[in-house]
């Protein structure tokens, strides 16, 4: 095939890839934030809905959601500037689907004449790529706080708009540091070096050369600042429901509403792969970089099949566990349910000890230990990303609100001053390292 | 405050333990969670739970209530419509010809309990939670109302004696 032609379906196949990734993201991360906040207060949560008996843990609510925004009232308020008015969703849920592009899901597989990339764009400007996108997510809410001519959705868009701007100073600057460290902007050589081992004068630590560690203080303030750009708690102040009802989406209803939403938990997507990328090593396995993967392949193996034990296992005892205590209540197929999945659960842990065994007695065809490097890089990706998706929910449910002068406070007398002083310290370390 | 409070950070990170610790707990064992499964699991209602209305009978069935109002009145929600008629029985005059309860309208208060003075209504009934597809069927009539076997729900109930006539018309010897 044809370099060019083979180039050019590899960065369509990624960029639909990466468009769909925070759209997929967004129904388990609302049925993450409904059942993590149940069970942290010591409830069930939802677990009504249901298809044919089968209720995956409440899942099946994101279902009657959709439903339910869908068949809603469309209202375009008589007094709001309808042009702005309509554009502002779309603008919030655009910008938010786009930084995603430039994360790579996995090291570049060399087949022969070809390279299969996992990144859908690699730009030279690479990071800072992200870093304008989503500073116009600002331009969502500001426009729809005015244009709904209403005084509460002006005063949440002000609020909001302040906040992103404010902690945006600070993110910028943690970034900085980690690019004056990591010596380039294009995301897809940040995570190549943090493949490498920790090294201090000339010593190899047993520690990844992830972003974390070299910048710890940037690491802090980066997922601080990604908590305010993201308007998450304990930075919510945009729809602090006492003083402004629910901030700059008030006059939204039915799919106006649904794409604000989505903009939201899509930001929150968004920054988790963010954080995941710059300061944990993205798709890097710890202590096993890709050629080691590669060359082993069936080190990779036993990561995915430890994984599918562990996980397999784990999910089965527990839903076993809870269909057993809750037999009594159920009949038909909501009884059976639990059971199946757990028997699932049990199945995928007992094909993975098959796998292994199997793997010991057949050889590895050649174009093997390549994708099943990718595969182990893309799962630890996603278990990343999946921490601090569940980080920013349990984070919500623990933390009360700031007030607005202490939010001010927190970011420009603490944090900006804080991200200028990790800057000089990277500075002057790195020039003292030079000499 | 102390100096890990001012810092804010390690008092956040107390926090999360705290809130963690609830989710390692409550996932290990589902039953610890302090929850009803509510249409498959009812909770006991205390035996004084203030339910459903009922109008209580005499012997031969017909309703203690003489239609004096006095519960209509005391109503604050103004739930009670009486239609008076003239009783059958010569020792009493009157008598609810029409006695509905519009339970739409009810706030589950307990003074027509308290102003009855002939312990013709009740609201010891457990059934709390009354909920139905038309605005019609909310409306409890005298029928329905009067659809029990008149026993004492409540063992030890002790009501106000029903007044006894000692004088006038229709004094009982």
């Amino acid at each position: 095939m044809d370099n060019h032609l083979f180039t050019l379906i590899n960065i369509a196949a990624m960029t639909v890839v990466m468009w769909l990734t925070p759209l997929q993201f967004i129904p388990f991360f609302i049925w993450l934030e409904r059942k993590g906040s149940a069970i942290i207060q010591d409830r069930i949560g939802p677990n009504r809905a249901e298809i044919l008996g089968f209720r995956l843990f409440g899942m099946i609510h994101n279902f009657a959601d959709v439903i339910k925004l869908l068949m809603k009232e469309n209202i375009t308020p008589s007094h709001a500037n309808k042009f702005y008015y309509l554009l502002a969703p779309f603008w919030s849920m655009t910008v938010s689907l786009l930084p995603l592009l430039v994360i790579p899901l996995a090291a570049p597989i060399n087949l022969g004449e070809h390279t299969l990339h996992f990144q859908a764009a690699n730009y030279g400007v690479g990071i800072l790529y992200v870093l304008s996108i989503t500073s116009m997510g600002v331009f969502g809410v500001i426009l729809a706080g005015w244009a709904s001519n209403n005084k509460f959705s002006l005063l949440g868009g002000l609020r909001s708009s302040a906040q992103m701007i404010s902690y945006e100073l600070s993110m910028g600057l943690a970034i900085v540091g980690l690019l004056m460290v990591y010596q380039g902007v294009k995301v897809d050589g940040i995570v190549e070096t943090q493949g490498r081992l920790l090294s201090f004068a000339g010593h190899n630590l047993p520690l990844p050369n992830w972003g974390i560690f070299l910048q710890p203080l940037g690491f802090f303030i980066f997922l601080v600042a990604s908590f305010a750009e993201t308007n998450r708690n304990p930075f919510d102040l945009a729809e602090g429901e006492s003083e402004l009802v629910a901030g700059y989406h008030i006059e939204y209803s039915s799919v106006k509403f649904a794409l604000f939403f989505m903009a939201e938990y899509s930001n929150m997507v968004v920054a988790s792969f963010l954080i995941s990328t710059l300061f944990l090593g993205g798709y890097q396995v710890p202590f096993f970089s890709t050629e080691a993967l590669v060359q082993n392949p069936q080190v990779s193996l036993l990561l995915l099949c430890l994984l599918g034990i562990i996980g397999g296992g784990l999910f089965g005892y527990l839903v076993y566990q809870k269909g057993d205590q809750q037999k009594g209540l159920y009949t038909g197929m909501k009884r059976r349910e639990p059971f199946i999945l757990a028997t699932l659960g049990f199945g995928i842990a007992l094909l993975a000890i098959a796998v292994l065994i199997l793997s010991f007695i057949v050889s590895f065809p050649p174009w093997a230990p390549a994708f099943l490097a990718a595969a182990v890089q893309m799962l630890c990706l996603l278990t990343k990303v999946l921490f601090f998706c569940w980080l920013f929910v349990w984070v919500r449910w623990t933390m009360p609100r700031f007030r607005y002068d202490q939010l001010m406070n927190l970011g420009w007398k603490l944090m900006l001053p804080l991200a200028l002083l990790n800057l000089l310290v990277t500075g002057v370390v790195l020039l003292i390292q030079k000499q | 405050m102390t100096g890990s409070q001012k810092l804010y950070l390690p008092e956040v990170l107390k926090g999360l333990f705290v809130t963690m610790g609830h989710v390692l707990r409550n996932l290990a064992n589902p039953r610890r969670m302090p929850v009803i499964f509510y249409p498959e699991q009812k909770k006991d209602l205390p035996p004084t739970t203030r339910g459903r209305h009922r109008l209580m009978k005499r012997e031969d069935d017909s309703p203690r209530c003489t239609a004096c109002m006095l519960c209509a009145t005391a109503c604050p929600a103004e739930c009670i419509h009486i239609k008076a008629a003239e009783s059958p029985d010569p020792d009493i005059e009157k008598f609810p010809e029409k006695f509905e309860i519009d339970m739409l309208r009810c706030v589950f208060c307990g003074f027509c309990v308290d102003a009855c003075p002939l312990d013709a209504i009740r609201m010891d009934v457990p059934e709390v939670m009354l909920a139905d597809y038309t605005r019609e069927s909310l409306v409890y009539r005298k029928e329905f109302l009067m659809d029990h076997d008149n026993k004492d729900i409540v063992p030890d109930y002790n009501p106000p004696r029903p007044v006894i006539w000692t004088h006038g018309p229709h004094a009982k010897p």
